[in-house]
């Protein structure tokens, strides 16, 4: 066995770790390399997976999605150079810890929806005109983005919305008033409308 | 592993830069890796030639012959570290210095090393033992030397 000799040699230095992580971060983004950085925070419903490009917010993730699967679109989608950066996430991440404990009624961040294409993302735009606390049924969002008869492309926009929570889809039910399609699931959806009406 | 094989290759004082190095340039090329390719052997050829770079430019530099003792750590557990290893290491030729670390402690096989460091897979393990002997041979001595109570 050779392992004896190289005993001085660690195998693991986390100290040296986490010193040359916050190195490649720094030098990473100083380059222009940090195509997509992230983080997870922990939420009343359940951990949440946030990602930024340069130009915004462009994915927030529930559990239920498998946050590791999450990553993996957004390798494919955007750019395969995504890395844990917490700090360009510090924002955010505040302010959804404001809005789950009711402190906080919009979001100020910027938002990048290049995952919605088309008719989707005009109808994401729509959905900060929902004010907090009330909602719209989708035949009034389709209605509001200029589309009435697209009442089922306004479901699928809202059910796909890649940066729920920060764009509210979670204000958009069926007219008789059940929840509808949600990324984080019906009960997650519920969870939020309720937080938003007892504030 | 990446960083454990630059220290050996490069030394604790310089395996910090030849880390960050590598793993810039890796993020710079990574949009270009083919799918399946085995990350951790490509990541290890980047590290390789900028060791070699990094010798290359030393040799170009004024070399320290003798390393004050007071210096700031870059290891952050300087007593940890065993200078008799770092010693025998160094004193290795590099193709020796570089077939031990690629593969006891990368874990590659020899023809993965060969392909790292060019050479035949025959030539790599060859250099290993010959490495690994004149290590012993090294770690003897200074169980000799050091072998007082």
């Amino acid at each position: 066995m050779t392992t004896d000799l190289f005993a001085a040699l660690p195998a693991d230095d986390e100290a040296a770790q986490d010193r040359l992580r916050a190195r490649l971060l720094a030098a990473a983004e100083r380059d222009g390399l940090l195509d997509v950085a992230y983080r997870t925070v922990d939420s009343p419903v359940g951990p949440l997976l946030l990602a930024a490009t340069g130009a915004g917010l462009v994915r927030v993730a529930f559990s239920v999605e498998d946050h590791g699967c999450v990553l993996a679109e957004l390798a494919a989608a955007i750019s395969p150079r995504v890395l844990a950066a917490p700090a360009r996430l510090d924002t955010v991440s505040r302010e959804l810890d404001e809005y789950f404990t009711g402190r906080r009624h919009t979001f100020d961040v910027a938002v990048d929806l290049r995952l919605a294409k088309g008719f989707r993302r005009e109808v994401l735009r729509r959905l900060g005109e929902i004010p907090y606390g009330s909602t719209r049924s989708y035949s009034e969002v389709a209605a509001a983005a200029g589309s009435p008869k697209a009442v089922r492309a306004v479901g699928t926009a809202c059910a796909r919305n890649p940066v729920p929570l920060v764009v509210p889809c979670h204000r958009v039910v069926r007219a008789d008033g059940s929840s509808g399609r949600y990324r984080g699931g019906e009960d997650a959806k519920l969870a939020l409308l309720a937080l938003e009406t007892a504030s | 592993m990446v960083l454990r094989v630059c220290r050996a290759v490069v030394g604790p004082h310089d395996a910090e830069d030849a880390w960050s190095e590598t793993f810039l340039a890796a993020l710079k090329a990574y949009p270009d890796l083919p799918a399946g390719a085995n990350v951790a052997a490509w990541l290890v050829t980047i590290a390789h030639r900028k060791a070699v770079d990094l010798t290359r430019a030393r040799a170009r530099h004024a070399v320290p012959v003798e390393r004050t003792p007071d210096e700031p750590s870059r290891t952050g557990r300087p007593d940890d570290w065993d200078g008799d290893l770092w010693d025998a290491l160094a004193a290795l030729p590099d193709k020796q210095r570089a077939a031990v670390a690629y593969h006891y402690l990368g874990g590659f096989p020899y023809e993965e090393v060969a392909a790292i460091t060019g050479g035949t897979a025959a030539a790599a393990r060859r250099a290993a033992a010959d490495g690994v002997k004149a290590l012993r041979a090294a770690s003897r001595r200074g169980e000799l030397e050091g072998a007082a109570p």
